[in-house]
Parts: structure tokens; sequence; C-alpha cells
């Protein structure tokens, strides 16, 4: 398992997240107000930044 | 728009000054000798966490932010949004690849990608045709930051006909011009704190009052047209904007930090544990940057291309115009002052940072290598200084020559250039299995190609609709040319290294890289 799993790998996820684009082009639902196009996209500027936190914290003991 | 906001005007020269009496006396922070390249160029490397985030944050706070991306939203609606998927991936990018950029820069005294390039593959021709695309492809990025300065003057009524009418633009060029050449990158990462302050007290304001004057963010999205808020699905024989919003955001990113004044900014830090930390950290100016795209689709809702008073300012700057308009129209004049300040100063400090980078690129990899290469120290900080005015005039150049109704497409050609530098530049850092020639040769083609589609698009608009087959894609040129120039790099080094022509010596070696 150590050999495959590298943290790094995480900073994958949010080009995934944010590229597809039929995971998000809908209006529906809303929240206060704002189509679902938007606040998704929004959201993944907290995901993204909270996965790069995570692997910095994950590989900080070999980088000096 | 009928003469001169005098309350606006007032608020925003106060403002002016004072980030120009600090510009100067930046020179004497951590104060060293300013005519070694290191010290003008790089601000001696010793930018820690702090200074290193205000100044890459001033990297992607522009006239881009401010103005080139809300016009692009309020003009053609949800395909405007791309820069924020842009501006979230561009950081895990930079996490993993910079740090490796970073050591094995600090190890041998790089400044420039060029510079990593030459030692790396050890050739001087592919190293020039690095410095070349950096220096050519920042020039359309300064002039988007010019447009934005002229567009807040014409919104406060600075405006003239013939050549009065570039005067207040010249000023300001003289002005960052000047302290440029005075302190080096020391001018630009000072400002840059005060810049930020100004901007958080603009950005905050605007996405707090303006929704709520115009009757909340439903009210808002309710006055765009429902077409304009997604993009045009996928239909019979072609991707529709699916894929133009994917490659334009992928390829942004990817070109983001291989110009030349996004690596000036990793370089001048102080490690890679700085770098890594920002790449956390900076996603906090993604945020904003959405919430500042999103004035588009208020400038749509407040009718501001209906005022009266504004119909001069959409005639001449299009929708360039849409965000001055905005704050003229929801703020008290005083308070556009201040906005528009900060949206000058924005898109000053990066200029002032892109033509530095763009000086030490001529300098090392141009003029000391092929010109003078005994060129050292006094002499060599003389000519970057230079270096960085002649930048200047081609931004300007680029702003007469290419009249663009979207000031963003200044960037998005910008970004076809530096992008076919990926191979050599980011490639580089991992194998050098593709071979220097190669690589060259992909180089070439793509340089070809994307000029070629940008032409064929008039250098008006950089989606290039790709027939594959049946199916048409369209797809942000600067990924069509990078598609082509890995393709002709990875061939000709198969042939390349099959023939075993030689590949030159690595002047790295594997532990430079770090981790």
């Amino acid at each position: 398992m150590r050999r495959f799993w590298r943290w790094e790998l995480l900073l994958i996820v949010p080009f995934v997240g944010t590229l597809w684009v039929p995971f998000y082009n809908a209006l529906e639902p809303r929240i206060g107000g704002i189509p679902y196009f938007y606040w998704y996209q929004f959201l993944w500027v907290g995901i993204s930044a909270t996965l790069t936190a995570v692997v910095y914290f994950a590989i900080r003991g070999g980088d000096r | 728009m009928n003469g001169i906001n005098g309350p606006a005007l007032a608020v925003f020269t106060a403002l002016f000054l004072l980030v120009t009496v600090l510009g100067f006396f930046a020179g004497r922070w951590r104060r060293a000798d300013l005519h070694q390249l290191d010290e003008w160029g790089l601000g001696g490397r010793r930018f820690g966490t702090i200074v290193t985030w205000f100044l890459l944050g001033g990297d992607l706070y522009t006239a881009y932010t401010f103005i080139a991306v809300p016009a692009l939203v309020f003009g053609q609606g949800a395909i405007g949004f791309f820069a924020m998927p842009y501006t979230i991936i561009a950081y895990p990018f930079v996490f993993m690849v910079m740090p490796r950029m970073w050591s094995v820069s600090h190890r041998h005294g790089y400044i420039t990608a060029a510079d990593f390039v030459r030692g790396r593959f050890d050739s001087p021709a592919l190293a020039l045709a690095v410095a070349a695309t950096g220096i050519l492809a920042t020039m359309p990025y300064i002039a988007l930051q010019l447009v934005g300065i002229q567009v807040v003057l014409g919104a406060m009524g600075i405006q003239g006909s013939g050549w009065m009418a570039e005067l207040p633009l010249v000023g300001a060029f003289v002005i960052l011009a000047a302290y440029t050449y005075q302190s080096g990158l020391r001018a630009p990462a000072l400002i840059a704190v005060v810049k930020d302050a100004i901007i958080y007290v603009t950005v905050l304001a605007a996405v707090m009052i303006i929704p709520a004057k115009l009757g909340g963010y439903s009210a808002i999205f309710a006055a765009v047209p429902p077409a304009k808020l997604l993009l045009t699905p996928p239909s019979a024989g072609t991707l529709g904007q699916f894929s133009a919003y994917a490659t334009l955001a992928f390829g942004s990113a990817l070109a983001l930090f291989l110009y030349p004044h996004s690596m000036t900014g990793v370089l001048s830090s102080s490690g890679r544990g700085v770098i890594r930390r920002n790449s956390a950290m900076l996603p906090a100016y993604s945020f904003l940057l959405g919430l500042i795209a999103l004035l588009g689709y208020m400038a749509v809702a407040a009718k501001v291309d209906k005022v009266p008073a504004f119909l001069g300012g959409f005639q001449q700057y299009g929708p360039n115009f849409a965000v001055p308009a905005l704050f003229l129209h929801l703020f008290p004049s005083w308070f556009a002052g201040f906005a528009f300040a900060a949206i000058a100063i924005g898109a000053l400090v990066p200029a002032a940072i892109m033509s530095i980078a763009a000086a030490n690129l001529f300098t090392r990899n141009i003029y000391k290598e092929f010109l003078r290469p005994s060129c050292a120290g006094k002499e060599e900080s003389t000519v970057a200084k230079v270096a960085s005015l002649v930048v200047k005039f081609g931004a300007l150049a680029f702003i007469v020559l290419v009249p663009q109704k979207y000031a963003i497409q200044l960037q998005l050609l910008g970004g076809v250039w530096i992008l076919q530098t990926f191979p050599a530049v980011v490639v580089g850092l991992y194998t050098r299995r593709l071979h220097r020639w190669g690589l060259l040769a992909g180089w070439i083609t793509g340089m070809t190609l994307g000029t070629w589609m940008a032409r064929a698009l008039s250098f008006k608009a950089n989606v290039y609709p790709l027939a594959i087959g049946g199916l048409v894609i369209p797809g942000y040129t600067a990924l069509w040319a990078l598609l082509a120039n890995f393709t002709v790099a990875i061939v000709v080094s198969a042939a390349l290294n099959g023939a075993g022509v030689a590949q030159g010596k690595d002047a790295t070696s594997a532990e430079d890289y770090g981790g």
C-alpha cells in the first residue's frame, strides 16, 4: 500500500471536481438565490485549499 | 461621463501619490546594493511567507480580476466564470511543481526559467527560445493592466481627443517606469501591502453593499437572462461551451506560473516551505476573484449600460467599462475614487513586477548570453533597468495595434505563447528524456500553430473550434498548440535519442531538486 499511496495524489481531486463541467452546469439547487453552477465552484475553493493544507502537513517532515 | 469627477479624482490622486512615494522609498527597505541584479530583480531572495503572499497575490489581483473578468461575465455570461476554476487548480499545481524549481534554482543561482533550461539541457538555443517567449508573452499581459488604468481614468472624466487621450495613460506609465527603475522588486513588494489593504476594503464594500442595493443575489441572478447563467451544453456535432470552459481554465492554470513574473515571485521567496504554505493560503484570493467576477452580473442587474451618463464610456471602452460604471452608479463619488485607486494601483504593481521579470530574462539570457558575456554587476542591472522600459513600450504597442473589445483576450493571448515553454520548463524539472532539439522543434511547432490560430481569430478571441472527425471541439488555442508541441517534441526526441544524437551535459543532479 505504501508504495502506491502518495499524499500528493489528493491534489488531483480539485482538477476533476472543477474541470468536469457536467458535474455542475445546472441552476438548481440554489443557495441564497445563487445558482448551483456558481456556489459549487465557490465550494471548491475551500475544498482545494483544505486538501492542499492536508498534503502540506502530511509531507512536511520530508521538506526542509 | 461629462467633465471631471472632482471628489473621485481627489481621493484617487491622494492614494496614488501615497503609493508613488512608497515606491521610491522602497529602495531603502532592507537596504542593499541595487546595482546587483539579484538585489534589484529578486529583492535579495529574502522574502518570507507573508511578503511572498502579497507578491504572488499581486500577480493575480490585477486589472484582470477587476476589469477583464467581470467584463466577460457582463458581456457573455457563464463562460467568463472560467477564471474561478482556473485560479482554484493553479495552486495544487504550484504546490507540486514549484518547490522543485525553487530548489534547483537556489542550488545553481538561477533567477529565470531560461537559466534553468540552459543548465538542464546544455542548450543556449532552447534557453533563448524560453527567454524570448517569456518577454513576448509578458507584453500583452502588461497591456491588459494599462487598459485597466485607462478605463478607470476615463471613468473619472480624464479623457481627451486625439493625442491628448493618451496623456493620462502616459502619465501613469511614466510613474510606474520611474519607481521600478529606481527601486526594483522592492517597490512592488512594499506597495503590494498597501494595495491589498485598499483592495480588500473595496471588494468587501462592493460585495456587501452592491447586492444589498440591488435586492440581494436572488434579484441579481434573476435579472440575468437564464441562457447566460449556464454554459451551452454539447449538442449534435459540437461540445458547445463545455470544452471551451474547461480548457480555458486548465490552460490558464498551467500557464500562470510559467510567466516570468510568477517565476520571480516564486524564486524571490526564502524557501520551499514558503511556496507550499502559500499554495494553501492563496485560494483566499480565488474566493474574492469569484465574488468580483459576479460584479459583471450586478452590472447587468443595475442596467448600467442603459444609463445615459455611461453611454459614452461603454462606447469608448466596451464591456470593460461595466465595473467602473457600476461603482459610479451605486457609490458616492469619493468612494468610487477610492475603488478606482484600488484598481489602478492593482494594475500598476503587477505591471511593475512583470516588466522587472521580463527585464531579468533579457539581461541574463539574451544580453549576457549572446551579446556581452563579460557583463556583470552594475552593467547587468543597468541593462535590466533599460530592458524593463522597453518591455513596457511593447505593451503600449499591443494596446495601439490590437484594440480589444474584451481586455481578457490580451491575457489569454499571452497564455498561448507562454504555455509553449511548458515541456522544457515543467517536464524538464522531472525528466531529461525529451531531447533538447526535440523540445526546440516542439516549441517552434507550438508557437507557430498558436500564433496561426490566434491570427485566424484576428487576435480577438482565443477559443478555436477544432474539428476532429465529425465533432467540433471548441478549446483554448494555448492547449491545442501545446498538444502539437508535445507531439512533435516526443516524436523528434525519440528519433534523436534512437540515433544517439548528443544530449548535452546536465548541470544539475537529481538531489538538487529536493524531495
